[in-house]
């Protein structure tokens, strides 16, 4: 086995095809681990990892903390509600202060794009990207992709169409890297306004008929409309987004074969997917948490290896 | 680098029946002990042991599994390599049975010690012995000693002991490798 090729895991656009399988290899390692009567390994007991979360979580957070748990690290939380920042410390002060508590490794959520870049930059710690802004969500990539690899045997050739608010998804972008990386076949589809116009420079299918992105794919990833990260109006009412991009049973069933639902969370439910289609056989929505915590150890694994003493 | 035969196929296949003899004597039908390989080169021997013990001896219900310990080890972030995982294929519950780890070279006993803690998760065995084909004498790091071993060899520590076995490496022998 060899090692990641960075020391910090910013995003998927600074991976290449062989981490991508480093950190799958190791994944299905630890998901052995964790479906053991005791679901613990002491590999990180000398570690220290502090959890930042800038911004609202709660599938992430747990799952990092849980990774962390599972493999002995000793775990430190913050978020920005109950701290200083709100007295106005900057990030890299907080940070430092946090890290001269002889802290190893950082996992931060931040509202920000590039805050996790910045602050490998600036801080002397191995940093873990949980979510910047509308940038990057590296380990929900790297979930999404492992759980597709895990249903179909592999991601290379499938077809994966990302629906719905692609313009202010994280989930989105590093999905469409790491799905390239490994030679799926990627389309988005939403409403024109929710679709970013750089999108054709990323080299993927862009389909605004929903029924037509479905007949056409294996897997359909379908994201959450992220309305607190909407300043203006993208379309006209919840209900005619639902009309024109939100999948229900009876839709799912009129397609030409049976396709995989996915979702990041939270799901609106009633709004992107109806709960009989979250629900259903097709879905492997819940597959997706439980391989989060698996890939979420592998890569801290992975990283904390090349930390050296 | 010059390397010497410490024991031929003949010899290994010998010594092969002999500790299968001995794990007989101890355990009689197995009935209530069950075999773990060590990852990743325990596994062949593991294999050996069991096939014999079916084979020759018809003992039936032979539990047989491997154990990965690499997430337990002790020398994580210490070694220049990085420590590469194997599977861990153990389908039944230890609580409460004999356990007999099986591994080819007993030398620093740390990979030994990592299985104790490792095979933990997977319930409470009654007792755990070891059996090893090559007991490296005046090496141990730590106080462990084999209950069953194939030869007993004085190296020292600027030599390495290679195990071969046909099904991986085309031939059944062990040789003393001089760096």
């Amino acid at each position: 086995m060899s090692e990641l090729s960075v020391n910090h895991l910013l995003g998927i656009k600074y991976l290449n095809k062989q981490d991508i399988q480093l950190i799958f290899e190791t994944a299905d390692h630890f998901k052995e681990v964790i479906n053991r009567p005791i679901k613990k390994v002491p590999s990180l007991r000398d570690i220290t990892i502090a959890n930042l979360f800038f911004e609202n979580s709660t599938r992430t957070r747990l799952s990092f903390e849980l990774a962390e748990k599972r493999l002995s690290a000793d775990v430190i939380n913050f978020s920005s509600a109950q701290s200083s920042v709100k007295k106005g410390e900057t990030l890299i002060d907080t940070v430092n202060n946090i890290l001269s508590m002889k802290v190893d490794m950082v996992v931060m959520r931040h509202p920000n794009p590039g805050a996790g870049v910045f602050l490998s930059k600036h801080v002397k710690a191995s940093i873990l990207n949980a979510g910047d802004g509308a940038h990057e969500h590296p380990t929900q990539a790297l979930l999404d992709s492992y759980s597709i690899r895990e249903k179909y045997g592999e991601v290379k050739g499938k077809n994966i169409v990302i629906v719905g608010d692609i313009l202010h998804s994280r989930v989105a972008l590093s999905n469409i890297f790491a799905l390239q990386l490994q030679g799926a076949n990627v389309m988005v589809c939403g409403p024109k306004t929710l679709i970013p116009k750089y999108i054709d420079k990323l080299g993927v299918k862009v389909e605004l008929d929903l029924r037509k992105a479905l007949n056409w794919c294996d897997v359909a990833n379908m994201l959450r409309v992220q309305n607190e990260r909407m300043d203006i109006s993208y379309f006209p009412t919840t209900r005619e987004y639902t009309q024109q991009y939100g999948v229900n049973k009876e839709f799912l069933d009129s397609l030409d074969k049976e396709i995989t639902i996915m979702h990041p969370g939270p799901i609106n439910r009633g709004v992107e997917i109806t709960s009989d289609v979250a629900d259903s056989k097709q879905s492997i929505i819940l597959e997706q948490v439980q391989n989060g915590v698996a890939i979420r150890m592998a890569v801290i694994y992975l990283l904390a290896s090349k930390i050296k003493h | 680098m010059s390397q010497k035969v410490l024991l031929n196929a003949k010899e290994v296949n010998i010594i092969l029946h002999r500790l299968a003899c001995q794990l007989i004597e101890k355990h009689n039908d197995f009935s209530n002990t069950v075999l773990i390989g060590l990852q990743p080169r325990g596994i062949f021997l593991a294999n050996r042991i069991a096939k014999i013990l079916k084979n020759d001896y018809k003992v039936k219900n032979i539990q047989l599994g491997f154990l990965d310990i690499t997430f337990f080890r002790d020398d994580f972030r210490r070694s220049d390599k990085p420590l590469e995982a194997n599977s861990t294929h153990i389908n039944f519950l230890v609580e409460n049975k004999t356990i007999v780890f099986i591994d080819d070279v007993l030398y620093t006993g740390r990979s030994i010690r990592a299985a104790l803690t490792a095979i933990q998760s997977f319930g409470r065995p009654s007792e755990i012995e070891l059996l090893t084909l090559i007991d490296r004498r005046f090496s141990r790091h730590l106080p462990i000693q084999p209950d069953y071993r194939g030869r007993q060899v004085d190296v020292i520590n600027d030599e390495k002991v290679k195990v071969n076995w046909v099904e991986n490496d085309g031939e059944d022998s062990v040789y003393l490798i001089n760096k």
